[in-house]
């Protein structure tokens, strides 16, 4: 996983509230057998009509949001399916960082294990950054917790220590977590004895 | 004394294989159903870093989305993409020693139908699947819910995951439901009330008669569209039914073994005294059966209701986000949810492809016609329900009533399949998510129970199943 400090590139606002998986990458695409590819795909839907032509009033179709990095989301952002299939379409068009007030379980902690960003931030700071999203660069520096808007203003935001922690340093989960084989190992040992019916 | 616990809190705390000082925990999962959309680019990242799993006794592997619902789906599979995912998750199961069940197996069906079908699913078990319905396997009392592929591939090497535990929900419904009302509307009119996020960052917990008193194909449709309310798992405190419902399946526990589970199953339940985070009161009574008027599944009324106007409401969000709804589903504010008439009527999914949700469907299609305006399908979650069903002669019931009688898959639940609707139909669907193009592109979803979906298909048009019954 690519490791995460200081991200600097535009946002791109879609205010929209509870969109949902299937919207970000509908089935047609959950077919493929590999994780890239599907920045293509992205809001398939929104983004194409019947004839798959762009929908130029889509914002992603626009010049300036073309080669977005960050998207400025609505609340409930990622919820339904538990698709990884939505993240990896986000993160082969090019966004690194989701930004929204709030998001699905599932989705978020998928969007970590590709290393993408999810910021939550009250829904009035959300709109105050979406009003600057004109195409401009904002920086989202993880090191420091901190998204440094167009005109200069700084918003601080919070993540926990973990996430931040293996975001940063590009950690690979499996790796980490096998570090603890033997306490993995003496857990089912002590299960066995305990619940041997789950061990047949 | 220790402090009271939730049922939550004690199958969490069951499981913890080590703490982290931040508060992550390594959690040990019991079982892991795979099945082929979610899992082939987790074993390529095995393959990548050259891993194995960590053991594979404890993963089972069953093709269920791409598969098509027609007789001829095991000599043929149009769609090359979707062979080649069948064919992946076969390959992968095999060069990684994973059981498979087969397409042409009986035990074949929707990976959280045929879970609880196995015996699998038991109280007290962690359960994970790439796949958000896995929230349905709550129902027995098991921490049950869906991942995404990466999380199926630290499964998969390693038998555990990190997460950082939830809050606890309570979700408690007292009383009776009425005289057809089923599990279906008691789960979407609970999601009415708290919201598609309203469980987000929770495990809930249902509890109250209502839920006792339905079967456990009743408690797993509750459950299964938990997610649908934004919490990743739903749990009923095991009972007697859940026992029972357990005993003798074949990879249930046996003689000595059961004595010892069952005893163990039965300290599952939530202690007196236990405390919340957030809890939720809703009177059974007054649950009438629902139906969704828009693309989101909190957007949900009784069927006596209006469609909605967006005129009706302050929030500018909420305004925009109903005439949007609105305009996808061709409906008009104000117009009467009874009478909206419908092109196709789905009947399955694993939220309502159980034995008891085809009774239910067959009880009110038998002796009558399903309309000819109307297609309608039904395809059973799995090759036991479907057999079972053919024992009872249900599947001519509906083929008397000129439904189709489908093989087991998910169907027209999400499309992988051929089955989908085509832009602008409108279909009475049995399933658990009426999002924009769920069901095909430009498709327009109403959920409700199976009942209301029989119901839709005599009509041809969305109406209140007791009108019909009565009539
Ligand atoms: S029936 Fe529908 S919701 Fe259930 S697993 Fe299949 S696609 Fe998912």
């Amino acid at each position: 996983m690519e490791n995460f400090s200081v991200l600097t590139g535009i946002a791109a606002p879609m205010p929209m509230v509870n969109v949902d998986t299937d919207m970000m990458m509908p089935k047609q695409f959950l077919k493929t057998i590999k994780r890239t590819g599907l920045g293509i795909s992205v809001f398939y839907d929104m983004r194409y009509d019947e004839n798959e032509a762009e929908r130029p009033e889509f914002i992603l179709n626009q010049d300036a949001f073309r080669n977005s990095k960050i998207l400025l989301a609505g609340k409930n952002f990622g919820c339904g399916s538990s698709r990884e299939h939505a993240p990896w379409g986000l993160l082969d068009f090019g966004f690194r960082c989701v930004i929204a007030p709030s998001f699905a379980d599932i989705f978020y902690n998928n969007c970590f294990k590709n290393g993408i960003l999810c910021i939550t931030l009250p829904e009035a700071q959300v709109e105050a950054l979406t009003v600057q999203a004109d195409g401009s660069d904002f920086s989202v520096d993880l090191e420091n917790m901190q998204i440094t808007a167009p005109d200069g203003s700084v918003t601080p935001f919070e993540l926990d220590a973990t996430r931040r922690h293996n975001l940063l340093n590009g950690l690979d989960d499996i790796a980490l977590t096998l570090q603890h084989v033997g306490k993995i190992k003496a857990f089912e040992a002590k299960q066995q004895a305990s619940q041997p019916w789950l061990y047949t | 004394m220790a402090q009271p616990s939730t049922l939550y809190d004690k199958l969490w705390d069951s499981h913890v294989v080590h703490k982290d000082e931040d508060g992550a925990s390594l959690i040990y999962i019991d079982l892991h159903l795979t099945h082929e959309v979610t899992t082939p680019q987790a074993y390529e990242g095995l393959r990548l870093s050259q891993r194995k799993l960590h053991r594979t006794d404890k993963t089972i592997a069953v093709p269920d989305h791409n598969v098509p619902s027609t007789p001829d789906r095991l000599e043929k599979i149009e769609d090359p993409e979707s062979r080649l995912q069948l064919e992946t998750l076969k390959q992968n199961s095999d060069d990684f020693g994973v059981e498979y069940i087969p397409m042409g197996d009986i035990r074949q069906g929707i990976v959280h139908i045929i879970g609880p079908e196995q015996g699998l699913t038991q109280p007290g078990k962690t359960i994970v699947c790439g796949d958000s319905h896995t929230a349905t396997h709550g129902a027995f009392g098991a921490l049950a819910f869906g991942i995404g592929t990466s999380d199926v591939e630290h499964t998969l090497a390693t038998q555990t995951l990190s997460m950082q535990k939830s809050k606890n929900m309570l979700v408690r419904v007292d009383g009776k439901l009425p005289v057809g009302t089923t599990s279906k509307d008691l789960i979407m009119a609970i999601i009415g009330r708290i919201g598609t996020a309203g469980g987000t960052g929770h495990v809930i917990e249902y509890q109250g008669d209502a839920f006792t008193a339905l079967s456990m194909e009743g408690r797993m449709t509750v459950c299964n569209m938990t997610i649908e309310g934004g919490a990743r798992a739903g749990l009923i405190a095991p009972d007697e039914k859940t026992f029972e419902y357990l005993k003798g399946k074949p990879r249930a526990p046996k003689s000595d073994a059961w004595e010892a589970a069952v005893k163990y199953w039965q300290t599952l339940n939530t202690d007196e005294g236990a405390t919340f985070d957030k809890e939720v009161v809703i009177n059974a009574e007054e649950i009438i059966p629902h139906v969704t008027w828009g693309t989101s599944p909190e957007d949900v009324l009784p069927i006596t209701s209006l469609v909605p106007n967006p005129d009706d409401f302050d929030d500018p969000n909420k305004k925009s986000g109903i005439g949007r709804s609105l305009k996808y589903m061709g409906l008009e504010a104000g117009e009467a949810l009874d009478g909206v008439p419908v092109d196709k009527v789905f009947i399955g999914s694993c939220t309502n492809g159980r034995i008891e949700d085809l009774r239910a469907a067959a009880e009110v299609l038998k002796g009558r016609k399903v309309v000819d305006s109307v297609e309608m399908l039904v395809v059973p979650g799995s090759g036991l329900v479907k057999y079972q069903a053919e024992e009872e002669g249900l599947d001519e019931i509906f083929l008397a009533a000129g439904a189709q009688w489908r093989e087991p898959s998910c169907s027209m639940c999400l499309g992988m399949n051929p089955d989908i609707l085509q832009p602008g139909e409108r279909c009475a669907s049995t399933s658990n998510r009426n999002f924009e193009g769920r069901q095909g592109r430009g498709g327009r979803t109403h959920l409700v129970s199976p009942e209301m979906a029989a119901a839709a298909a005599i009509t041809g048009h969305l109406t209140d199943v007791r009108k019909v019954v009565s009539s």
